[in-house]
């Protein structure tokens, strides 16, 4: 584990080294150190942000010095993680509640501009695509990048396809793309550079609702391939 | 009673200090770009820190009133008027119902913020009023202001005759706060910088041109960030990093080794490597970059960018305490 600067008000803990190595191993121990972060409730620590093999910290500078006048902030913040992240046993990533969501993917050709390309990367048959993409199991290894974008690993290998060397100008909500060796869900419209191959019905971000997002950090995911028809009968 | 917009500008928004806390569904903090100055503005105005005003850019904007206000703003080297008579920055107006506030196009820098006693009284979005201009919610209709618009205000916590007795027969008040916080438009203009997480990603070259070598603000800048153009800052190892956290002042590099300085905007996560970052008293000087403005950086060490802050925060509540003292 290191614990990084970013900055005056924010810091970096990088809490796996390795994360390509086991992907699964290393979310659980980012979300665990997360939980005990959470639990520790370390005074002047605003807020804490997760992604991948790292938790970022933000802090307010003027009330970590009123809690330790004497000390760098900086080192007193540092021991506090440390110790925090200490008293998480080695059963607790067991612990760490993650849910499962289904999410219905409508492949239409009429959501799916990009699946011919996916399709011939992989050299396989449209309906095969389909087929694997919908029988994998996804986890959300972090939200970001735009608000409520989920990036999910577990994506088949032989589905990874570069993103496209121009972006989409306007990629419509829901859209659900490949990029690389991840897939991930458009929550609203905006450009784009990964390869729509479907579409959900489903309102992943809304900011009327707490928490504003669906899918958080860890979660496990399961797409369904759902007909047009089905699609058009969602509730909106 | 209402604020009416009759001129919106080129870009104005409504702000507040930010939504902080939602990181984690990839929400970024937004808010003023310089939360300072809007803090110092609504000390002057009378009103809570956290109040919602209006961040303006390149001017241009004329508003009307309803009923009698304080106002007041801070920024850049803007003219506003209130009525017939100059308004400073980092003075509180007075200004009387159906007059207008006209805001000129800057001389230098790009930002201003103006409080409004009472503040705007929109209903917050997961726990702000500011507008997310990316996202499209928040502040009025999740959008920048346009001609017309009329927005809500709300009760001024000064009382009237509180207000009476602090601008006797004047209409803009003596008191100001310190120079510094409310006109932070420099010609030159000097970033304090402390290392990034992958500061020893680059090569020395890059290092010492980083400090030093003037770069230019290019046209592609926003509130999310300001692209910088100026000597290449190469990478010792070209390896792929996993996405991690950023914040404002994250002074990150993507590979044609063009730095850009995220602001505000900016989203919740990167994966270009994070060279350094410019120290937070000194994000009121970013939030004044404009295209084709020159920025240099020097590099302290991160005891002193913090004792810097420490310093400041405890200067802004002796200032907020010197106000109430002047409105008693």
């Amino acid at each position: 584990m290191e614990i990084v600067p970013l900055g005056d008000s924010a810091l970096i803990v990088r809490v796996v080294d390795d994360f390509a190595r086991n992907p699964e191993a290393s979310l659980n121990a980012v979300l665990a150190a997360l939980r005990s972060l959470e639990a520790a409730a370390i005074p002047g620590v605003t807020e804490l942000a997760p992604a991948y093999s790292t938790v970022g910290i933000f802090f307010d500078v003027a009330g970590i010095a009123r809690a330790a006048p004497e000390q760098e902030p900086f080192d007193w913040l540092s021991a506090k993680i440390e110790s925090a992240l200490k008293v998480r046993s080695a059963g607790s990533e067991k612990g760490v509640k993650t849910q499962l969501i289904e999410i219905p993917v409508c492949y239409d050709r009429e959501f799916a501009p990009d699946i011919g390309d996916v399709a011939r990367v992989a050299g396989l048959a449209e309906a095969e695509v389909i087929h694997r993409h919908s029988s994998a199991a996804y986890r959300v290894n972090c939200v970001g990048f735009i608000a409520g974008f989920p990036f999910l690993s577990g994506l088949p290998s032989e589905l990874a396809t570069p993103r496209r060397a121009a972006p989409r100008k306007d990629v419509p909500a829901g859209s659900v793309a490949i990029g690389g060796a991840q897939t991930g869900i458009y929550p609203r419209n905006s450009p784009g550079g990964w390869n729509v191959i479907g579409r959900t019905p489903l309102r992943l971000f809304d900011v009327q609702r707490e928490p504003p997002t669906i899918l958080r950090a860890g979660d496990r995911v399961r797409f369904r391939e759902i007909s047009r028809e089905e699609f058009g009968g969602f509730p909106q | 009673m209402n604020v009416f917009v009759r001129s919106a500008g080129f870009l104005t928004s409504v702000q507040d200090l930010g939504r902080a806390g939602y990181r984690q569904s990839g929400i970024s903090v937004g808010g003023a770009l310089d939360s300072h100055a809007m803090r110092v503005a609504n000390a002057l105005a009378g009103n809570e820190d956290s109040a919602a005003g209006l961040e303006a850019t390149l001017g241009s904007l004329r508003l009307r009133f309803d009923d009698q206000r304080v106002v007041a703003w801070c920024g850049g080297a803007f003219a506003v008027r209130l009525g017939d008579e100059n308004l400073p920055p980092g003075h509180a107006g007075l200004i009387a119902k159906d007059e207008e506030l006209v805001m000129a196009a800057p001389k230098a820098g790009a930002r201003a913020w103006l409080a409004i006693s009472g503040g705007i009284d929109l209903p917050p979005v997961l726990g702000s009023r500011s507008t997310d201009l990316r996202g499209d919610f928040g502040g009025h209709e999740g959008r920048a202001l346009r001609d017309g618009d009329a927005l809500p205000l709300g009760e001024p916590s000064v009382l009237p005759a509180r207000v009476a007795k602090m601008f006797g027969d004047r209409r803009i008040a003596e008191w100001t706060a310190p120079s510094a916080w409310v006109t932070t438009a420099a010609r030159d203009r000097f970033l304090r910088i402390v290392q990034g997480p992958d500061w020893t990603r680059f090569t020395p070259e890059a290092q010492t041109s980083l400090v030093g070598a003037p770069f230019t603000v290019t046209l592609d800048s926003d509130r999310m960030g300001a692209r910088l153009d100026g000597p290449s800052l190469p990478r010792q190892d070209p390896s792929d990093l996993l996405s991690e956290a950023v914040g404002p002042g994250t002074l990150q590099v993507p590979p044609n080794g063009k730095p850009i300085l995220l602001l505000g905007d900016c989203q919740t996560i990167g994966g270009y490597p994070k060279i350094a970052h410019v120290i937070t008293v000194d994000l009121p000087i970013a939030a004044q970059l404009w295209p084709g403005g020159l920025v240099r950086f020097y590099d302290v060490s991160l005891a002193v960018a913090q004792q810097l802050l420490r310093e400041r925060e405890e200067d802004f509540t002796r200032f907020r305490i010197g106000l109430s003292l002047q409105a008693s």
